[in-house]
């Protein structure tokens, strides 16, 4: 270890941290509880290594671009429950909520002929309106999150049922919403977005740490920052450059490549919503709360309105995640947003790092459980198994996930390190 | 010594309905001084504390802040005048570090981002001034902290903001010997960098170490306001328990008569 030291801000003296006393440091918080998103980078691995063994169809690029459709309403939905579950609140109609959304925007589309934005817009409010309603009811009115979501969840799916008039089916044939979860983005622009974000993100990081040393701060050794960037350029090219292969099986006919469109919104909301939690007062206002409400209240935080502004990002990303699976369906039906769509959402919130406990989490991890739960569902898939076996399978996973949750908080409390 | 009290309670009532819990009492803090607030439990010690903080509005009498006469109708009015309390929980978050807990509902920005550079940069100078070299970073989780060390950082949150008068509630209660002596001598430096200290607590052993002065409640009144150097141990014990001590504290036959009796003044 080196004993190379520097002073920071006001003299306090430190040692400066090098590659080694880095991930020493980072093995010494594993160790303590403190492990984030890794078992579930570690599951999503191995899982992989499983199912691309038993079938060669999983690592197929085909494969690859059907995992993004297949977990994207998933992800959206997880995104908005992060915030949710940072305040240790639960919101169990996340999943009707997304199919009211998306009845919502293709009844306007398919039964009243309005434009697509028209209809977006309509389904994002809906959202907005639903998530204020029940963040209202729980800090203003007082009612446990757990009742008042199990009451919306059983209403919800009775208003999809009504708006669908008893059961059937409405399908959409609006282009530009058929697009979101079916169609892939030109060869060009793929790779165009893909070094955007590898070079943004290193910018950032670099400019970032630039800053801080100009003011005498402790830094993180630049051959930790360099290996961050370059493992996220490793992904996000090879990623790139399996999507943008031929994945048509007769491409004379019609070709198929590029990323798939929903890996850029999803993305998109990524970065928006890491930078409102990690960057932002409001971000640090909703750890607070989750971390100690009354340290948070005396700080003078308005704690009601962070509790109703989480539920409303909960509703509000569940209805992206609607609008995705009617686009991916081609249309909405009673079960859209029903069966296991809620389950597997906090599933993958929870199996991504998310503590049910509140207080630690962040929007990744919904992404890194989401690919968790759409690489089970389609590797079983592929390898015959029945959804029973599925559905059994993903709950002794979040089993798992919450016994790991569980057990590093003892760890954590054992440790000193609660 | 200096001649005029930053804080100054003067004829302070309070009731909760039929239930009067403050009669008269008085309370100066000196600027570079250290008072001790002592009194047994029900004496109105936290009751005095939060009508100075602003949680409860006072009945009548009079609160003077640097010579002006102030009014104080909620926390807010407290910390703009720069008062500042540590509660005995010391309300931080667990899930944030030292920086975050410093700056918590009052962070920096720029423009809608976090400054997080600038908030370090001020929560490292306020521990050095303290003379904080106990923590390994500034962007360590506060789970991981010592109860002494968080005790400093709930300090150190509160002298952040140029406060004036800082009240600690009973801050060596829940701590072993070692950090005791560590919060106890932090105390003594926040006086000596002219901030008028209250300090809470049970334990005489604490009073008698860093106080300059003490004040006695008994029963909700101001028993007696004392130099440290003036009084004994077992004098302030009685003056909890009792209410008076010798030619101290209160008149045994009027007692909501009494008289501050300050040794060396001639009040």
């Amino acid at each position: 270890m080196s004993t190379e030291t520097i002073t920071t801000a006001g003299g306090v003296r430190v040692a400066k941290p090098t590659v080694a006393s880095y991930l020493h440091d980072y093995w010494g918080r594993v160790r303590g509880g403190d492990i984030g998103g890794l078992p579930a980078i570690l599951g999503l691995i191995v899982l992989c290594l499983i199912f691309g063994i038993a079938r060669d169809t999983f690592f197929s690029a085909v494969n690859f671009a059907n995992l993004f459709s297949q977990g994207a309403q998933v992800i959206f939905i997880a995104m908005g429950l992060v915030f949710v579950l940072l305040l240790g609140e639960i919101d169990l109609s996340a999943g009707y909520a997304s199919g009211v959304c998306g009845a919502a925007m293709a009844i306007l589309l398919t039964n009243h002929g309005w434009p697509w934005y028209g209809a977006i817009f309509v389904a994002l409010v809906t959202g907005l309106v639903i998530g204020f309603i029940l963040g209202f009811l729980v800090s203003k009115v007082g009612i446990p999150s757990f009742v008042v979501t199990l009451a919306a969840f059983l209403a919800f799916q009775g208003i999809l049922l009504v708006l669908l008039g008893g059961g059937t089916n409405v399908s959409i044939r609006d282009k530009f919403v058929l697009a979101l979860a079916n169609n892939n983005m030109p060869v060009w622009l793929s790779w165009v977005l893909g070094i955007v974000a590898v070079a943004g993100y290193g910018l950032v990081s670099l400019v970032q740490r630039r800053n801080r040393a100009a003011r005498g701060l402790v830094t993180q050794p630049i051959g930790i920052v360099g290996a961050k960037i370059a493992g996220l350029a490793v992904l996000i090219l090879v990623a790139v450059a399996i999507l943008t292969q031929e994945r048509s099986i007769n491409p004379i006919i019609i070709s198929v490549k590029g990323v798939p469109i929903v890996a850029p919104i999803i993305a998109v909301f990524l970065i928006i919503w890491t930078f409102v939690l990690g960057k932002t007062t409001y971000g640090r206002h909703v750890y607070a709360v989750g971390g100690n409400t009354e340290a948070a209240r005396r700080a003078g935080i308005p704690v009601d309105r962070i509790r109703i502004s989480v539920f409303v990002i909960g509703s509000f990303m569940a209805s992206i995640g609607g609008i995705i699976a009617v686009s991916r369906a081609n249309s909405v039906d009673p079960n859209t947003g029903g069966s296991n769509i809620l389950l597997y959402s906090v599933g993958a919130a929870v199996i991504g790092g998310t503590s049910l406990f509140g207080g630690k989490g962040k929007v990744i991890n919904a992404v890194v459980g989401g690919a968790v739960i759409a690489v089970i569902d389609n590797g079983m898939g592929l390898m015959g198994f029945s959804s029973g076996t599925k559905f059994i399978v993903t709950g002794l996973i979040l089993l798992i996930a919450a016994s790991v949750d569980a057990l590093s908080r003892r760890r954590a409390a054992a440790t000193g390190n609660r | 010594m200096a001649a005029t009290p930053l804080l100054e309670l003067r004829g302070v009532d309070k009731s909760f309905g039929p239930v009067q819990v403050l009669h008269d009492v008085g309370l100066s803090v000196y600027p570079g001084e250290v008072t001790a607030l002592v009194g047994d439990n029900g004496a109105g010690k936290s009751t005095m504390v939060k009508c100075i903080s602003g949680i409860y509005s006072i009945d009548s009498g009079t609160v003077t802040f640097d010579g002006r006469e102030v009014a104080i109708h909620s926390p807010r009015d407290a910390s703009a005048l720069g008062i500042e309390i540590v509660y005995q929980d010391l309300a931080l978050c667990d899930n944030l570090d030292i920086v975050q807990n410093m700056f918590l509902g009052r962070e920096k920005t720029k423009g809608i981002v976090l400054d997080e550079p600038t908030m370090e940069q001020m929560a490292g100078d306020t521990l050095a001034s303290l003379s904080v070299r106990t923590v390994k970073s500034l962007r360590q989780l506060v789970a991981s902290l010592s109860g002494g060390q968080r005790q400093t950082v709930a300090i150190a949150k509160a002298v952040l903001w140029n406060s004036r008068v800082v009240i600690l509630d009973e801050p060596t209660a829940a701590l072993g010997v070692a950090q005791t002596a560590q919060v106890l001598e932090l105390v003594r430096r926040l006086a000596d960098n002219g901030l008028g200290v209250v300090l809470i607590s049970h334990n005489m052993n604490d009073v008698f170490a860093v106080s300059d002065r003490i004040v006695a409640l008994y029963l909700g009144r101001t028993a007696a306001q004392v130099k440290t150097t003036d009084v004994t141990h077992s004098q302030i014990v009685e003056l909890i328990t009792a209410g008076r001590s010798g030619n101290l504290g209160l008149p045994p036959e009027k007692p909501t008569d009494f008289v501050d009796i300050t040794p060396g003044d001639d009040q």
